[in-house]
């Protein structure tokens, strides 16, 4: 599962200006992945002389590469661990953090099903088995039908953490049995544009016009926002993870100019195009 | 050796032939060979699992594995109740199918039939589960009331689809070598076309069809594309009827779902190299049960002959 884009060099880190290109090793998060590749095929546009080599494999797989010294960029969709800092520093650098996205994940159900709103405890609950039908929260008298990714997705991982077990360290609270992991994100589409009993979750970027996104709130009492660009960036939407660009100490060269272009409000805009929520630059409005 | 030599003249020289005997020998031993690697190679990254894991939480029935849940039971009984409903679903359709190619179509009905029969079991695995999850899971919610149609029998229905042509062509080429004089010795008697299929066609290629059956059961048991796209995969424990109609998970479905990102060498990934080998040895078991069924089919067929 990898997607190689201009990958001419195969092995060549930064620094590497021979007579010809430079190339741009970026790999990780399957998250990133496709808005990694608008951005690299545009900025191949721009700076001819740059090449950059796109990969998918996970957040993991990318950092992993980026301890090895085999990649220029990692893509990852959560922050880098202690230990992966730690064997990052065993090997001579410090990996810098750079937040290049947001990504909002939606709270997502069937066109026709009448609830608009949930609590973010409400979720918690739907998910871990606590609330088995949509009477239970204004809905129509059906049983909820729980569609999350497989546990190797990242998203998984944050929704377990974040809504599920409410951010709270200590909370032990797990998916309900009766969950069913789907492979993919077409799947979840698929279940929840057909069936009126499915409640989903995905990125905001695969929520498509045929599926109904859910409103969030904090707690109960609290206003409800739905998952918007706008609401992101404000903080309003609760639901949102940033997304990552690590590289191996500050940036130099090359690399320096594609992440100062990767912020720029053109690349910003291609990030709105795919779906995710832009970051607020500096000097900007948003 | 000489005489054979002058009787043919065109034969090849004697080092071709050497040659050749030994690549076929290879070949055929190669086939063993890779068989005891892949066995070996599954126990050796398989059987640390049960040194790192306690045998409670192997026995348990959460599978959870990203928070070090590892309970095989419900990944055990949902691969058995998926392929168990395969096989009942498919034997009496492949059965029927093959007695009706084989006994009662006229010839060009069957010449028509044969070849549909052989392109069902070219359809890629993911073309089915694509048809099954777009298709039958909404069909089957709708007409069956429940909550979701990615269930056991969407999967059990999907795997049947699957297991339908191995099952009509071994069933059929077992009813076809069922001797005509046998039949003819029926008809005589007076029998009706039924009795003659009933009471001594089927009857005569009995062990044949068994061996049908196993092979489908092979078919299904290994099969997970399909199974991973349709069954929903919530690993929850099937025990009672209303349990088909809810969602499983296979144990084939858990390997291709969650091998991708395991780190290599966590116990994560010494348990699905487990559920590899508990796979493994369950095929190789029906498989082999298969073996002796038509082992013993040669012995009664010489038994006849004698």
């Amino acid at each position: 599962m990898g997607l190689a884009l201009a990958g001419c060099g195969t092995q060549s880190t930064q620094s590497t200006t021979g007579d010809t290109a430079t190339t741009i090793q970026n790999k990780g998060s399957d998250t990133i992945v496709n808005l990694a590749l608008a951005w690299a095929e545009q900025y191949q546009t721009l700076e001819p002389d740059v090449r950059i080599a796109v990969t998918g494999g996970g957040s993991g797989t990318g950092i992993a590469a980026l301890i090895n010294g085999t990649v220029d960029l990692a893509n990852a969709s959560r922050r880098i661990k202690a230990e992966e800092t730690e064997a990052a520093r065993a090997n001579g650098f410090e990996p810098v953090e750079h937040i290049i996205a947001r990504d909002a994940i939606a709270v997502i159900v069937h066109l026709d099903n009448p609830v608009d709103e949930l609590t973010l405890q409400q979720v918690s609950d739907i998910y871990s088995g606590k609330i088995t039908n949509w009477q239970e929260v204004g809905g129509e008298d059906r049983p909820i039908v729980l569609l999350s990714r497989e546990t190797n997705s990242g998203t998984h991982v944050y929704f377990l953490e974040e809504v599920i077990r409410l951010g709270e360290k200590d909370n032990k609270t797990l998916f309900s049995q009766d969950t069913l992991l789907l492979p993919s994100s077409e799947g979840i589409g698929v279940e929840v544009r057909q069936n009126p009993n499915a409640i989903g979750y995905d990125g905001l970027g695969y929520v498509t016009p045929d599926m109904k996104t859910v409103a969030i709130s904090r707690e109960s009492g609290q206003p409800y926002y739905p998952p918007t660009a706008e609401t992101v960036n404000t903080g309003q939407y609760p639901i949102a993870r940033d997304l990552y660009i690590y590289t191996a100490g500050e940036p130099q060269g090359q690399v320096k100019a594609y992440l100062e272009w990767i912020l720029s409000p053109a690349a910003q805009q291609i990030v709105l195009e795919l779906g995710f929520v832009p970051v607020k630059t500096e000097g900007e409005t948003p | 050796m000489t005489e054979a030599r002058d009787a043919q003249p065109r034969r090849s020289p004697l080092w071709i032939e050497f040659f050749i005997e030994r690549a076929i020998q290879a070949a055929g031993i190669s086939a063993i060979i890779l068989v005891v690697l892949i066995f070996l190679f599954l126990i050796k990254e398989g059987t640390p699992t049960f040194l790192k894991i306690p045998l409670t939480s192997l026995l348990g029935a959460r599978w959870y594995p990203i928070e070090d849940y590892y309970g095989l039971l419900p990944l055990i009984l949902g691969s058995l109740i998926i392929t168990i409903g395969a096989a009942v679903v498919s034997l009496p359709l492949g059965l029927a199918t093959a007695i009706f190619i084989a006994e009662i179509a006229p010839s060009w009905v069957r010449d028509v039939l044969k070849p549909f029969v052989e392109v069902l079991a070219g359809i890629p695995s993911v073309v089915i589960g694509f048809i099954g999850m777009l298709v039958f899971a909404p069909l089957i919610r709708v007409a069956l009331d429940i909550p979701t149609g990615l269930t056991a029998f969407t999967g059990v229905l999907m795997l049947a689809w699957m297991a339908l042509p191995t099952v009509v062509s071994v069933a059929e080429d077992v009813l076809d070598a069922v001797p005509k004089t046998y039949r003819d010795a029926g008809l005589a008697l007076g029998m009706t076309h039924w009795q003659v299929i009933w009471r001594i066609v089927l009857p005569a290629g009995r062990s044949g069809v068994l061996m049908a059956l196993m092979l489908g059961v092979g078919r299904a048991i290994g099969e997970t594309m399909t199974v991973m796209m349709v069954t929903g995969n919530a690993a929850r424990i099937p025990l009672g009827l209303r349990d088909f109609f809810m969602p499983v998970r296979t144990m084939t479905a858990t390997i291709a779902a969650e091998m991708g990102e395991v780190a290599q060498g966590s116990p994560h990934y010494h348990v699905l190299f487990a559920v590899g080998l508990t796979l493994f040895v369950i095929t190789f078991a029906v498989n082999m049960a298969a073996a002796s069924v038509v082992f013993r089919q040669v012995k009664r067929g010489e038994r006849m002959l004698s």
